[in-house]
């Protein structure tokens, strides 16, 4: 499609430039996630992660230390100190007294104060305010100095998220017990939906055409139907709220894709070598397991992505089906639900929790989007 | 016992459980019940191979009826029943749904379903047709495709704090952190704005959230649909003097028009369902219920199962044309 | 009215595959131009550098000398026909061949009146209506046929828009298009096609295409009886032309030859100079021009390994010199029997005779 003569480069270029566009609108977002939990809180809550990228020209309002601190020397009232005390460091360009005239001193010049006395301010910060009588007031000297912050990013908020013991609300354990959830919930659908899928593919017998659309129907059926059967029904054979419930349920809802997917690819794979295994002595048992699980694998693989980003993912059926009141079997879309609600504001404990939540997901995205790809492509229903 | 032990006895077990029945009720059938030797043999293969497929099958019928089957009709039975202290419960008829009807809570979560239903999956669509036909086009293509892919690898509860990191506000005289107030203010808004407290608007910042998870999976779908368009008809249109937008929409558009409507029904299904983008960001609050979220209030926060489950049965009927679309299609197929 | 000319047309993938070199043709108006060629030789790619959908790396090509190098393919004045059809399969058969004049931005009436006039022209008048998979190879090639005819264009291409067609079909639609440039004198045609009887049958020139450039532009007869060189020699014709080496005995208006295989001696009509005496040559006799005979004057002798009774002819094919020459091949007029296991010579008419020295005919030399 290159090739056509007589195209436009506009046109071109318009392309590169619209993709650009919309590749950058869907990233931001979640960069935004990303650079904000390798903020601290202060810096969240006071300038957009979209400038701590780079080393920021920042109108600050800083604040000398109070009349309290002052000293005598030689016979002056003396405050002195760094701007930046408490904070990270940065180089002051210019700076002034007055909300209005912000720019009127550069680093190193001294300005006079209006109630009397001096002030000098040098490039990194440092501070002299003179006077003859004492300085009063409760609040330290306002200073507006227009500063070169360079960026600056902490592993704090991961430490304190995932390590640190005396944060109840910490994800370590919802982690794990994601992980748990995940696994078997996982594992055992792709087993049962493979036979199943098997013998819907290439075994003859009455009925597998209703059985087949059957799957099929029952691919869109919301689980929400299910929430409150199948909680009654776990709690009258005992299993009650817990992983046992929860693995059950992303079993039971994983299925019919699982079947749908595995069957579709299988009815694809070469009539001719089935048929020549059969020729050759193999039974069904040993065509499954030999020859087609085998050549399954990329479907296997597909299914198994999306059950892992399916339940991985998950908030519902965790809520409903796992989570009992004790909260010990708390999963990670909980707790960080949980956070929107106690710790709105803290973005730095939100943002670092939910990019934990959804760093493991991303590894298999792109380490595995071949396979998830395909999978989509087989799955949605022609 | 340590939740991980559970979890690996479960997977033994589960797996080992799995595998050995498939490998001894196999084995029972062929060698216990109908023995490939002796005088029946014939008759013996030919009845294990009829018995077989349901060896097979069993236990995916089982969880499939347990899990899903079951559920649709016990849902129902809820639907037209009061419950009764002592686990009892007394058929009611319409009742549960007439308290719903009643609800002004139900018609606002239909309202806001039937206008994610419009804009969701159009808009999820048209951008991933976009990004789909933009990104076949350069050379980068497939690292863009990944990128506006990866959303699709995002849970919703994770996709809501980022979201609510856009949506984010702070007072005026303050650094804004929400990209949009940022921007809003920038292009000479006045006032930073509580975006998803806005009566009316908000249900969009939250389908926002929906179509940009969505968009990928659209992308990738139709991409595929478009690479699958004969490179000759394009060339044809060309020589025939079509311009890049009207082969686009002349040729290629009609082309996947079976694609673009297969896209549109899955989403479709997912936006039916949507209850944590909703729950997460704003709990229904603020006008924005929809009906998953409703469904879910009734039954656990309500505690009302008859109304919970007759909002779910309008889940399943909101559902069923396009589960019965399916079906028709997927028989057809088969023929 | 089109002439189309090529001068050092070159095309280059990537910067350094390059496909074709140096191509330069004069088409003039109302000629019906076939490249023919091995596959993978680049005549679609020339085809398509001509209909614009592949850039020209370097050369120029004019239509009517107007430079077309940068000029979009819609702008050209051609029309093409694919070997897939083409056709779009969500429109009508009436839609797909008004697509390009509704472009144009035809009135209504325009359309109608080109359309009606070459259904009927090509029996399409009953499946306007229709889309695409509901006709028959045979009526959806005519539609593409059709979709291009109703653009009144100046220059037809044709790739390959045969070869999706069953034999039978094939020679019939063959004749349908030898009878349209007939009903269409004025309009130039570039066709590409691997088949042989295709090019021989339809072209007014032949353009045999190879090894990156062109082999030769003749009439097809000229390419029968005088290739220019081997290539040509052996791609024309089927089976391929039998090449003997040989030695110049004897120079003149006459040149006479002895086989280096059997000690044969063979006069063929070929002038050539006294210095060429003594040279290596492959003397060059078409299979179908092979006549047993039985004096010293012949040009080639072996043992029948096998023979292929086809009915009107019979196809011999000798036992082979050393495993790496090809087999000789002689086709007999007539039913032979019991040829199997003979040895035979075999010589030919002096004008039927080719004469190759390092490839290259000794007539153009």
């Amino acid at each position: 499609m290159s090739g056509i003569a007589g195209t436009k480069s506009s046109l071109t270029w318009a392309v590169h430039l619209s993709l650009a566009v919309m590749v950058l609108l869907w990233l931001f977002p979640t960069t935004g996630l990303l650079v904000s939990s390798f903020r601290t809180a202060d810096q969240i809550s006071t300038t957009g992660w979209w400038k701590s990228m780079f080393a920021s020209e920042q109108n600050l309002t800083l604040r000398t230390a109070a009349p309290d601190y002052q000293t005598t020397q030689d016979g002056n009232y003396v405050i002195q100190g760094n701007l930046f005390e408490g904070s990270a460091a940065a180089t002051i360009s210019v700076w002034g007294i007055s909300s209005r005239a912000i720019d009127d001193y550069k680093a190193g010049d001294t300005a006079q104060l209006k109630k009397g006395g001096t002030v000098t301010v040098e490039v990194n910060g440092d501070y002299l305010m003179q006077n003859t009588e004492a300085f009063t007031g409760k609040r330290g000297q306002r200073i507006f100095a227009t500063a070169e912050k360079p960026p600056e990013f902490t592993l704090g908020n991961y430490e304190f998220v995932l390590f640190d013991p005396s944060n109840r609300e910490g994800l370590a354990k919802a982690f794990f017990n994601t992980l748990t959830v995940t696994i078997p919930a996982t594992i055992i659908p792709i087993l049962v939906a493979a036979f199943a899928a098997y013998a819907l593919a290439w075994m003859d017998f009455p009925g597998r055409a209703l059985l087949v659309a059957a799957v099929v129907g029952l691919l869109v059926v919301p689980l929400q139907l299910a929430l409150i059967p199948i909680l009654k029904l776990h709690n009258e054979i005992g299993i009650g709220k817990g992983y046992l419930g929860a693995w059950l349920a992303h079993t039971g809802f994983g299925l019919p894709l699982a079947i749908y997917l595995l069957r579709n690819y299988m009815v694809g794979l070469p009539r001719d070598i089935i048929e020549n295994a059969r020729v050759d002595g193999a039974t069904d048992f040993q065509i499954f397991t030999k020859i087609v699980l085998p050549l399954s694998f990329p479907a296997l693989a597909s299914f198994a992505i999306f059950q892992f980003l399916w339940t991985w993912n998950d908030l519902l059926v965790a809520l409903v089906f796992l989570i009992d009141s004790t909260g010990d079997t708390t999963v990670m879309t909980k707790q960080i639900v949980e956070l929107l609600g106690t710790r709105g504001g803290n973005w730095e404990i939100l943002a670092t929790s939910a990019f934990v939540s959804i760093a493991v997901p991303l590894l298999v995205f792109f380490s595995m989007q071949k396979y998830l790809v395909r999978g989509l492509l087989a799955g949605s229903v022609k | 016992m340590n939740p991980a032990l559970q979890a690996l006895v479960t997977i033994i077990v589960g797996v080992g459980g799995c595998v050995g029945y498939f490998y001894f009720s196999n084995q029972f059938l062929d060698k216990v019940l109908f023995p490939a030797k002796g005088p029946n043999i014939a008759r013996n293969i030919t009845r294990a191979n009829m018995i077989r497929p349901w060896l097979f099958l069993m236990p995916a019928l089982l969880a499939l009826s347990v899990y899903l089957v079951y559920p649709v009709v016990e849902t129902l039975r809820l639907s037209l029943s009061e419950r009764l202290p002592g686990n009892e419960s007394r058929f009611v008829g319409l009742a549960n749904y007439q308290t719903m009807l009643e609800d002004a809570k139900f018609w606002e979560a239909m309202r806001n379903n039937v206008i994610w239903l419009l804009v969701v999956p159009a808009l999820s669509t048209a951008f991933g047709l976009l990004a789909a036909q933009l990104s076949d086009r350069v050379r980068w293509g497939n690292i863009a495709k990944s990128m506006i892919f990866m959303p699709m690898a995002i849970s919703f509860v994770g996709a809501a704090v980022i979201w609510k990191l856009v949506y984010d506000a702070r007072p005026i005289d303050q650094d804004q952190i929400g990209v949009l107030n940022a921007l809003y203010l920038f292009f000479g808004g006045t006032e930073p704005q509580q975006w998803l407290t806005k009566l009316g608007w908000n249900n969009f910042y939250l389908m926002a959230v929906l179509v940009w998870i969505q968009t990928g999976f659209a992308m990738v779908i139709l991409s595929a649909a478009l690479r699958g368009i004969p490179e000759e008809t394009i060339e044809a249109a060309i020589v025939d003097g079509a311009s890049p937008i009207q082969v686009f929409f002349k040729i290629k558009v009609p082309q996947i028009m079976g694609t673009i409507v297969v896209v549109w029904t899955t989403i479709t299904i997912v936006v039916l369902k949507v209850f944590d983008i909703v729950y997460a960001m704003t709990n229904g609050q603020w006008e924005t219920q929809v009906l998953a979220n409703y469904m879910y209030d009734k039954l656990f926060r309500a505690v009302d199962w008859g109304v919970g489950s007759a909002s779910a049965m309008v889940i399943m009927l909101m559902v069923s044309p396009i589960l019965v679309w399916n079906i028709y299609n997927a028989r057809k197929e088969m023929k | 009215m089109a002439n189309l000319k090529l001068t050092g047309v070159q095309k280059t993938y990537g910067g350094s595959i390059n496909v074709l070199n140096d191509i330069n043709l004069d088409i003039q108006t109302g000629e019906l131009i076939v490249f023919v060629g091995p596959s993978g030789c680049g005549k679609s790619t020339l085809l398509r550098m001509i209909a614009g959908l592949e850039t020209i790396t370097a050369g120029e090509f004019t239509i009517d000398g107007q430079r077309m190098n940068e000029m979009p393919p819609a702008q050209r004045g051609i029309a093409m026909v694919f070997q897939s059809y083409a056709l779009y399969p969500h429109m009508t058969v009436r839609d797909n061949m008004s697509f390009a004049l509704k472009l144009a931005k035809k009135t209504p009436a325009e359309i109608d009146a080109a359309i009606t006039k070459v259904a009927e022209t090509l029996q399409l008048t009953e499946y306007l209506d229709r889309l695409p998979k509901a006709l028959s190879g045979g009526q959806r090639q005519r539609v593409a046929i059709g979709r291009s005819i109703v653009r009144d264009p100046k220059v037809y291409l044709f790739d390959e828009p045969l070869s999706n067609l069953d034999a039978a079909l094939r020679v019939a639609t063959r004749i349908e298009i030898a009878q349209l440039k007939e009903s269409m004198p004025d309009s130039t045609m570039v066709y590409v096609t691997h088949d042989q009887v295709e090019a021989m049958t339809l072209a007014t020139r032949i353009v045999v295409l190879a090894n990156k450039g062109i082999a030769q532009v003749g009439t097809p007869l000229d390419l029968y009886e005088r290739p220019e060189n081997e290539f040509v020699a052996q791609f024309i014709g089927s089976p391929a032309m039998n090449l003997l080496p040989g030695k110049i005995v004897e120079t003149g208006d006459v040149t006479t030859v002895r086989v280096d295989h059997g000690n044969g001696v063979i006069a063929a009509n070929i002038p050539s100079k006294p210095d060429m005496k003594g040279a290596v040559v492959n003397v060059g006799i078409r299979p179908e021009d092979m006549t047993p005979v039985t004096g010293d004057n012949y040009a080639f002798e072996n043992i029948v390994e096998i023979s292929e009774a086809l009915g009107e002819v019979t196809q011999v094919y000798f036992k082979r010199q050393d495993v790496n020459s090809s087999p000789v091949i002689a086709k007999l007029p007539g039913i032979h029997r019991d040829v199997r296991g003979q040895r035979m010579r075999m010589s030919t008419e002096p004008e039927k005779i080719h004469l190759f020295s390092e490839g290259v005919s000794l007539l153009y030399r």
